[in-house]
C-alpha cells in the first residue's frame, strides 16, 4: 500500500528517467539521508563512528569501485586492496610535498594516481578473461603491496616503514591525523562518498554504464554493434580504481590514521570482494547493504554476548565470528546469489503490488 | 531489368546502385577454405538472401561483412570504395548492423537498454558530462530514447520494454534483436536466420517486420535463411552457397529453376 506507483503518470522521457521515477523511492532515500546527515551525527558516540558508521561508508565506496569493475564491466578484479593503497600513498605524498592543499582535493586527486595504475593492470584484460584475469590483477596485488614495502620514497624513508596521517586543517578545523574529531571526519568521507556515489550512479545508467554491462553480457555482440571493447575496459578500469583509490585514500586519512604496506594485502582485497558479491554484484545499493552486513556484524557479534550476561572470552568471540560471517556467506550466496540489492528489489516490486498476490 | 543504376523488382520497388560488393572473396582457416572466391554485390533498398545448405559457409560470409572475419583474398567494397581492413565496431559504425543466429542479447539488462544499446554509434557525451546527468549526456539521452522508442513502437514491443531481456521468449528476444539492430539506423541490416526456430505464427510475423522495414526505413537488408518458402517471398535477388562456392545467384525465379541449386539441396546420385 505504501509503495503503490498507481497514479504516478510519466509524460515525458525525462521524466521517465529521472533518477526516482517512484515518489517512494525519492521519499525513503530523504529518510535515509536525514539518518545519515542529521541523526546519526546527534546520536552516535566515539565508538559507533569508529566501528560503524565511518568505516561502513569507506568499505561501501571500495566495494562500489569494484562493482563497476566487476558488477558492471565484468571483468573479475582481486586487487582492490593494492589500488586502495595507491590511493592511500599518493594521497600521503601529494600532503607531504603540498602541505598546503586541501586535504579534501588531495584525497580526490589521489585516485587519479590510482586510476594510472589501474589502467596500467588493466592491459591484461583486453587479452583474458574471468579467473586468468583475475589472476593477473592478483600480480598487481603482490607486485603493489611489495612496491610499498620496499620503495622507501613511498613513506618519506621513516624508520618503521609506515605511514603516519599529519594533523591536516581545512577552514580552522582539524580534519584528519590524531587532533581532527570523529564527527568531521563522518561528515567529510560521509560528502565524498555522497558525491562519489552520484556520479557512479549517473556512470552506470547512462551510455557509459550500457557499453560496460553490453561488454559484461555478450563482449562478441557488443563490439559488432560498434563498441571499442578495448576503451570500454580501460574505461572501467580507470573509473574503478578512481573510486577504489579514494576509498583508500579516506581508509587511512580518515578512519586509521596509519597505515603499514601488509593493511592493503589480500584480505583487503577479499574483504571488498565479498562486500560487492553479498551485496549484490551490477547494483549501487547492494555495495551499502554488503558493508552493512560485512562490517556491522562483527560488532554486533562482539556485543551480544556480553549483553545477554554470557562471558565468553574474546578470542572465542572472535572465532565464532569468523564462522559465523563465513556461514552466513554461504547462505546468502545460495538463498539470493544476486545478492541482498536483488532481495530488495524483490521484496520492492512485492510492495508496490501488496495487499495483492500479482 | 538490370543495370549499373539499379532495376525495378516484381514489386515495382526501384533498386538503387551498388551499396556493397564482395569481389573474388576467399577465406581458409588453416587447411579449410571456409568460401572459395565468391562475388556478389548488395544494392540499396535490396533484401538479399544468402542460402546454401548446412556448412555451405553463409555465416563465414556474414562475418566478413560484418567485419568479423577479414578476408584471407578478395576486397570488399562499401559505397563504391574499398573498405581497409577493420575491427567489428568500426565497421558497425560505418552503419552495419546486424542480429544474431543465436540470440546474442544482453541479458542482464532490460530491453529498453538493449535497443538503447543500438544507439552507442550516435552517442558520444564525454565521460564527465555522463558522470554529471548534465549537458550533452542528458540531451543525447533524452533524443536517442525517443528515437528508440520509436522503434520499439514499430516493433510492437512496448509493453516489455522495461522486462529484462532474461525472462523473455525465444520469439520476443528475436524481436528484440532486430529492435538493436534497427536502432542504429544501419544502411546495411545483416539478420542470421531471423526465423530459426519460430513457429508459423512467428515467421509471419517476423516477415511482415522485415518487409516493413525495407519499406518504411529503405534500408538495405541481407539475411541468411533456411526456410525456402520465406526466403523465395522476401527476398529480390538470392545467392546460393554450397560448400564455399557461389552456385547461383540471381531471382528468386531464376534461382529455384538452377540445376545446380536443386542438385546442391535434393543430393544428386555419384
Amino acid at each position: 500500500m505504501l509503495y503503490r506507483t498507481a497514479g504516478q503518470f510519466k509524460t515525458s522521457y525525462t521524466a521517465d528517467q529521472a533518477l526516482f521515477p517512484v515518489r517512494q523511492d525519492a521519499v525513503l532515500l530523504g529518510v535515509i539521508l536525514l539518518f545519515a546527515y542529521v541523526i546519526f551525527p546527534l546520536t552516535a558516540s566515539e565508538f559507533a563512528y569508529q566501528t560503524l558508521l565511518i568505516p561502513i561508508l569507506i568499505y561501501a565506496l571500495a566495494a562500489m569501485g569494484l562493482n563497476i569493475l566487476t558488477g558492471y564491466a565484468g571483468q573479475l578484479s582481486l586487487g582492490t586492496g593494492a589500488f586502495m593503497g595507491v590511493g592511500a600513498y599518493a594521497c600521503y605524498k601529494l600532503i607531504t610535498i603540498f602541505p598546503w592543499m586541501n586535504p579534501v582535493v588531495a584525497i580526490l586527486l589521489s585516485g587519479v594516481f590510482s586510476a594510472g595504475v589501474g589502467v596500467v593492470f588493466g592491459i591484461p584484460s583486453l587479452r583474458i578473461k574471468g579467473f586468468y584475469l583475475a589472476i593477473a590483477t592478483l600480480a598487481a596485488q603482490f607486485f603493489l603491496v611489495w612496491l610499498f614495502e620496499k620503495w622507501a620514497w613511498l613513506y618519506n624513508y621513516n624508520a618503521s616503514g609506515a605511514i603516519q596521517v599529519p594533523n591536516l586543517e581545512m577552514f580552522g578545523v582539524y580534519v584528519s591525523g590524531p587532533q581532527a574529531g570523529s564527527t568531521t571526519q563522518y561528515y567529510l568521507v560521509l560528502g565524498i562518498v555522497t558525491l562519489m556515489t552520484l556520479l557512479c550512479i549517473n556512470l552506470t545508467r547512462g551510455n557509459l554504464g550500457r557499453t560496460w554491462k553490453a561488454t559484461r553480457d555478450m563482449d562478441i555482440a557488443a563490439e559488432l554493434i560498434g563498441i571499442n571493447l578495448m576503451k570500454s575496459k580501460l574505461i572501467a578500469f580507470a573509473v574503478s580504481s578512481y573510486v577504489v583509490g579514494v576509498a583508500g585514500a579516506l581508509y587511512v586519512f580518515m578512519w586509521k590514521g596509519a597505515a603499514e604496506p601488509n593493511v592493503f594485502d589480500i584480505p583487503l582485497s577479499f574483504q571488498v570482494l565479498f562486500i560487492a558479491i553479498i551485496g549484490g554484484l551490477g547494483s549501487i545499493l547492494g555495495n551499502y547493504l554488503g558493508a552493512i552486513l560485512i562490517v556491522g556484524l562483527p560488532v554486533v557479534l562482539n556485543l551480544v554476548p556480553a549483553a545477554v550476561g554470557l562471558s565468553i572470552s574474546s578470542a572465542t568471540v572472535e572465532h565464532l565470528n569468523v564462522m559465523i560471517v563465513g556461514g552466513l556467506i554461504i547462505f546468502f550466496l545460495i538463498v539470493e546469489p544476486h545478492g541482498l540489492a536483488q532481495l530488495w528489489r524483490l521484496i520492492r516490486e512485492k510492495l508496490i503490488i501488496w495487499p495483492f498476490p500479482h | 531489368m538490370k543495370d549499373a543504376q539499379g532495376y525495378v523488382t516484381a514489386d515495382g520497388r526501384q533498386i538503387g546502385g551498388v551499396l556493397m560488393e564482395m569481389k573474388n572473396i576467399t577465406l581458409r582457416f588453416g587447411g579449410v577454405v571456409a568460401i572459395n572466391d565468391i562475388s556478389f554485390d548488395i544494392r540499396e533498398g535490396e533484401i538479399r538472401a544468402i542460402i546454401g545448405p548446412n556448412g555451405a559457409g553463409k555465416s563465414s560470409m556474414l562475418n566478413i561483412i560484418s567485419g568479423f572475419y577479414t578476408p584471407t583474398e578478395g576486397e570488399v567494397f562499401y559505397k563504391g570504395e574499398i573498405r581497409p581492413q577493420m575491427k567489428p565496431y568500426e565497421v558497425a559504425r560505418m552503419g552495419v548492423a546486424r542480429t544474431f543466429q543465436n540470440i546474442a542479447l544482453f541479458e542482464g539488462m532490460t530491453v529498453l537498454d538493449n535497443v538503447m544499446t543500438g544507439r552507442l554509434t550516435h552517442m558520444n557525451a564525454g565521460l564527465f558530462s555522463q558522470a554529471l546527468w548534465w549537458g550533452r549526456a542528458r540531451d543525447e539521452e533524452m533524443d536517442n530514447r525517443e528515437h528508440v522508442e520509436r522503434v520499439i513502437d514499430f516493433l510492437e514491443i512496448q509493453n516489455i520494454r522495461k522486462t529484462p531481456v532474461g525472462r523473455l521468449p525465444y520469439g520476443l528476444k528475436k524481436r528484440v534483436e532486430l529492435a538493436r539492430a534497427l536502432a542504429a539506423e544501419p544502411s546495411l541490416l545483416l539478420l542470421d536466420e531471423p526465423m530459426a526456430g519460430m513457429n508459423v505464427e512467428e515467421k509471419e510475423d517476423m516477415s511482415r517486420f522485415i518487409l516493413d522495414v525495407n519499406d518504411e526505413f529503405g534500408t538495405t537488408i541481407a539475411l541468411i535463411e533456411h526456410d525456402m518458402g520465406v526466403v523465395m517471398d522476401l527476398s529480390d535477388r538470392v545467392v546460393v552457397m554450397d560448400y564455399g562456392k557461389k552456385i547461383g545467384d540471381g531471382t528468386p525465379d531464376e534461382v529455384r529453376g538452377n540445376q545446380a541449386v536443386i542438385d546442391a539441396y535434393l543430393g544428386v546420385a555419384h
